[in-house]
């Protein structure tokens, strides 16, 4: 009876406890509801906190950046993953579209590199690529009448991710020696190095060789098989992954 | 260097039409270059591909900052400057790709603790911009008798969605699938730099590189002729 009475006069209702110095859930006017703090939970952000006050919860993780414009690093390496999404057409920008001419998704991706030991622009792709297949946007349905969007989250679907580019970056030692994934040290004694980017159907979306010294096309070749091996293994992780994730 | 600011040796050669074993898709576009135009920096150059155009400036090697000095080679800087807007994140990824590709070959050795700087402006856009930057650094790096290890060249290639190879593509061209762009030296004809747009497949990417090397010998041999004629006037 009292629920009835709730939702038909949910301030009379109210009234009634507050006449009686407590509220519905048995507590003081002056009380608060238990609060617990745990801090240091995110190892990887410089700070971190969990606050929950009752049902609230809320996490928050700083990182302290260096202010102005990125570096010139960060800019090369987001032209380098921007042209891998171009090129290996992961997404169409179709699929994206809610309502033509009205309403589109827009992505922003943020890649932010919490360590750096060499090799950023294979584990960016990599980051990229399973940050995108865990993508779920819900459901928008455009309102004739009111021509608003309703946005329906329980009904959430994954991104159509049409190919998988896997990245594999070689260091180049003295014209002759090729090894693969430099940490930051190796990269930093290599004369050149040489990334590419490989679907599934062995295209390549993207031969990146920013200068350093000279490589004959056998080497190339070398590359290339040892690419395509890389590309199976990083597919068979991710799928695992995938479907370890997937009951949810 | 200086004697030669009145002669400016305004070259024009031709190059290899048609004589590309592939046919007739693999004709490279008229080539120019043109020196010593600037009176400012220690070394200028030129470079017109068809409609492209690209002029470079060489300053160095120069004092550097104590910031940026490094203590056994020269530091070198490639700046470029697009025909309209400011500089983006294109133009930076661009200038570290010239950049890597003028330090595999420039002896900066020679001349630690200094700065050589590389300034490129794009005058016209005409398709195989990127080759267009390489081969004007390369030659204003020459024009200011900066000491290389060779000589390097920049040739760019389209793949069409059949798989024709179109060499030094226009504009037009470049809407294809695929776009290369390689940087190729002079000694070996090793693959120094190579930035690629778009899909393509492993064979197609050796195709491309043949064809690149076979192009990247009428480069060679009009660097040398045009430095010849430069040359043999005094």
């Amino acid at each position: 009876m009292a629920a009835g009475f709730k939702t038909v006069e949910p301030l009379e209702y109210y009234r009634r406890f507050l006449k009686e110095n407590c509220r519905p859930d048995g507590r003081e006017l002056g009380e608060f509801r238990t609060t617990t703090v745990n801090i240091g939970s995110i190892s990887t952000a410089d700070g971190s906190a969990l606050v929950k006050l009752g049902n609230t919860t809320v996490i928050c993780g700083v990182k302290a950046f260096r202010s102005g414009p990125p570096g010139e690093e960060a800019q090369v390496a987001s032209q380098f993953i921007a042209d891998v999404i171009e090129n290996s057409q992961i997404i169409q920008k179709e699929d994206l579209c809610i309502s033509p001419g009205k309403l589109v998704w827009v992505l922003y991706c943020d890649l932010i590199c919490l360590d750096y030991d060499g090799n950023i622009l294979d584990a960016c792709t990599f980051a990229l690529l399973a940050a995108l297949k865990n993508v779920q946007l819900p459901e928008v349905t455009i309102n004739e009448e009111t021509a608003l969007a309703e946005v329906n989250l329980k009904k959430k679907s994954y991104l159509n991710i049409r190919t998988h580019p896997v990245a594999t970056s070689f260091a180049v030692f003295d014209d002759t020696l090729l090894i693969v994934d430099p940490t930051g040290e190796e990269e930093h004694l290599a004369t050149g190095t040489l990334t590419i980017v490989m679907d599934e159907e062995g295209k390549l979306c993207c031969l990146h060789k920013p200068g350093g010294s000279g490589l004959t096309g056998a080497k190339l070749q070398d590359c290339m098989s040892r690419a395509v091996t890389r590309h199976k293994e990083v597919k068979k992780l991710m799928d695992e992954v995938i479907k370890s994730m997937k009951p949810k | 260097m200086e004697e030669e600011t009145h002669t400016d040796a305004k070259i024009r050669a031709e190059n290899g039409t048609g004589s590309s074993p592939r046919g007739p898709g693999c004709s490279l576009r008229h080539f120019a270059c043109e020196q010593n135009l600037l009176s400012r920096p220690d070394g200028s150059a030129s470079f017109l591909q068809g409609d492209t155009s690209v002029l470079a400036g060489v300053y160095g090697p120069a004092e550097v900052k104590v910031s940026k000095e490094i203590f056994n080679k020269a530091t070198l800087e490639v700046i470029l400057r697009p025909k309209i807007g400011l500089p983006g994140v294109a133009e930076k990824s661009r200038e570290r790709l010239i950049r890597n590709t003028c330090e595999a070959v420039v002896l900066g050795t020679l001349h630690p603790r200094t700065s050589i700087t590389v300034v490129l402006q794009v005058v016209s856009d005409a398709g195989s911009l990127l080759a267009c930057c390489l081969n004007a650094a390369c030659m204003a790096l020459v024009d200011a008798g900066v000491p290389m290890r060779a000589l390097f060249c920049g040739v760019a290639c389209a793949l069409d969605s059949d798989g024709t190879l179109v060499l030094d593509p226009t504009s037009k061209q470049e809407k294809a699938r695929a776009v290369l762009t390689f940087a190729l030296d002079s000694v070996e004809r090793k693959l120094l730099m190579s930035s690629t747009k778009g899909l393509y497949s492993d064979t197609e990417l050796q195709q491309c590189l043949a064809a690149a090397q076979a192009a990247s010998q009428h480069v060679f041999r009009f660097y040398r002729e045009s430095l010849q004629r430069r040359y043999s006037k005094s």
